[in-house]
């Protein structure tokens, strides 16, 4: 069985080397169409403040990890896929034929629809790349406007803050990182951040981007002020890298449709990652989540599927980010704005930039909010995905949200004197 | 075979030498809020419970780590952060259900239970038998026995 992976990110990397587990003998094609070594853009903000080199982004150290798998790294990107001769048509005029194809193709970094987005000075952070240039131009007393405080921009602000840049944030929504953090979350972290010297316009758009005269740029906000920018980074969002299904007969939505066995409508044919439209464990749903740990479960469970193995059966992945804020660590995980007649449970201390939000649905959590705590938060996902019967301790977790480690082992396991074990 | 640490809440006595021997071990400082393992306290009901990694054989942190910076100690079964190579992104620290890996932010890294290489500290300081180091096959049966019994409703 010929196996072919395009995309080398780590919902691809995973794939192949879970498929070379499993199938010891079967050829494993890797198709990756950047020119550096397979890498992780969760490493990349490390290495914009100097903390690691290029190749400490890498996703395998080893320079010989996928030769010595009997991996085989193509540097190419596809055109398109012709599903009668199960082949993938490459940019370079080639060709790659399947068996079993894995499209793990990610996603790209999306411009707003303004004027000016193509003028010099303006850069996505998206790729090793892009982080180089960024690198380069972010100098002490440098003016940065970054559009967007999603993840990536949030991501990437405390480097640019690092750097010595004179920042400016502005993002579209009434607060920082909407899609992960509610309404005293999202606003803390602004708060945060403007403490720290940046400066952040919310429900702000930038309208249009001209030549500046003092500067290389300038930006023109909603609110009619304009900010001048010797470099703009854009991080207004990404899209599933899908484009080169168009005509394939491939089901794509947001992303490309997948089962719970990751398969596409073509049963050769299977996705993972930030292109897959896969189940989300808290909604039963099927969306595009585009996070690390999802992109790494949907790599294992595409393999497993593509060799054939019985019952690789998503139960869906739980939605949850970890987000470092020049200095302050929030997460979020699963339904975390609440469901429609859950409880909830909530401690807040805004002059410590301490926030727990809690909501269950019955006596079962199912999503959080921390902004400040980071100890034995990953509790809070093994609560979640277990769908622990809280019993008293749901009570006990309104009172005080921060005993979550408390719950978790008083509703799982044998505890004490009383627990039956010494007789 | 591998060891694996028995933890048994119904002999501890919340005396926190486990968290000290771990924290003097790994960061040569007394401090607990450096420990890998923790004491949890349930004041209301006199009941301790230690814990920490259980070295799962899912290794969700490692299967997370979007660096391979978090690798098997072939010896000891251990799952291991490797200093050098995290960069601090924290996804373990979300993904590892059990809550058992924590961010250092005085290293900008993150910690988790080592076994200490096969000599955890935390055993030999613990001075109730709560903590021991024993065959990977006897641990949390009785445990899982008791739990799941307490859970059949009489």
């Amino acid at each position: 069985m010929n196996h072919l992976i395009i995309g080398a990110g780590p919902a691809g990397v995973v794939a192949a080397e879970a498929l070379r587990k499993l199938r010891p003998s079967d050829p494993i094609t890797l198709l990756g169409d950047e020119p550096e070594s397979p890498y992780s853009r969760m490493a990349l903000p490390y290495f914009l403040i100097k903390q690691i080199k290029e190749e400490g982004t890498h996703l395998r150290k080893q320079p010989d990890h996928f030769s010595k798998q009997n991996i085989k790294v193509v540097r190419d990107s596809v055109a398109s896929i012709d599903r009668a001769a199960k082949q993938a048509k490459l940019k370079s005029g080639g060709s790659a034929s399947y068996d079993k194809l894995l499209l793990a193709t990610g996603s790209h970094p999306i411009a707003p629809p303004i004027p000016g987005m193509d003028l010099p000075g303006i850069f996505n952070c998206w790729t090793l790349a892009d982080s180089r240039s960024i690198a380069s131009r972010a100098k002490p007393g440098a003016k940065v406007l970054l559009m967007g405080a999603g993840f990536i921009g949030c991501i990437i602000l405390e480097a640019l803050a690092q750097s010595g840049a004179d920042l400016t944030v502005v993002e579209m929504a009434d607060r920082m990182v909407p899609r992960m953090m509610n309404d005293t979350a999202g606003n803390l972290i602004k708060a945060w951040c403007e403490k720290q010297g940046v400066t952040v316009h919310t429900s702000t758009r930038v309208t249009a981007i001209r030549k500046g005269t003092a500067h290389a740029l300038a930006a023109e906000l909603s609110t009619g002020k304009v900010v001048d920018a010797d470099m703009i980074v854009s991080a207004t969002g990404v899209r599933s890298n899908i484009d080169f299904l168009n005509g394939s007969g491939i089901q794509t939505d947001q992303g490309i449709l997948v089962n719970r066995q990751m398969q596409t409508n073509d049963p050769d044919i299977f996705a993972a990652g930030d292109v897959a439209q896969g189940r989300d464990f808290s909604t039963g749903e099927y969306s595009v989540q585009a996070i690390q740990p999802t992109a790494a479960e949907h790599g294992q469970l595409a393999a497993r599927n593509m060799a054939g193995l019985q019952g690789a059966i998503h139960r869906g992945s739980v939605n949850m980010n970890v987000l470092d804020t020049l200095g302050l660590i929030s997460s979020s995980f699963g339904l975390w704005m609440g469901k429609p007649g859950g409880d909830s449970a909530e401690l807040l201390n805004r002059d410590r930039f301490k926030y727990m939000n809690l909501q269950f649905e019955d006596d079962i959590l199912v999503g959080a909010t921390s902004l400040g705590m980071t100890q034995h938060i990953g509790v809070v996902r093994g609560l979640i995905q277990t769908k622990t019967r809280l019993g008293k301790w749901k009570q006990k977790l309104i009172e005080d949200p921060t005993r979550l480690m408390e719950a978790y082992l008083m509703s799982t396991q044998a505890v004490g004197f009383n627990a039956g074990i010494l007789k | 075979m591998h060891k694996a640490l028995q933890l048994e809440p119904e002999k501890c006595t919340g005396c926190l030498q486990c968290e000290m021997a771990c924290s003097y071990e790994n960061e040569s400082v007394f401090n607990p809020s450096k420990s890998r393992i923790k004491v949890f306290t349930f004041h209301d009901e006199g009941r301790f419970a230690p814990y920490t990694c259980s070295q799962c054989s899912e290794a969700w942190c490692l299967h997370a780590c979007p660096v391979e910076a978090i690798v098997i100690n072939q010896k000891t079964g251990a799952k291991e952060v490797i200093e050098d190579i995290c960069v601090g992104c924290k996804v373990c620290t979300i993904a590892c259900p059990f809550g058992t890996v924590n961010y250092n932010s005085d290293s900008g890294k993150v910690i988790k239970c080592d076994l200490c290489g096969g000599e955890p500290a935390c055993a030999e300081a613990c001075p109730t038998g709560a903590i021991t180091y024993v065959d990977a096959d006897h641990t949390g049966l009785a445990r899982m026995k008791a739990h799941a019994s307490q859970s059949i409703p009489k």
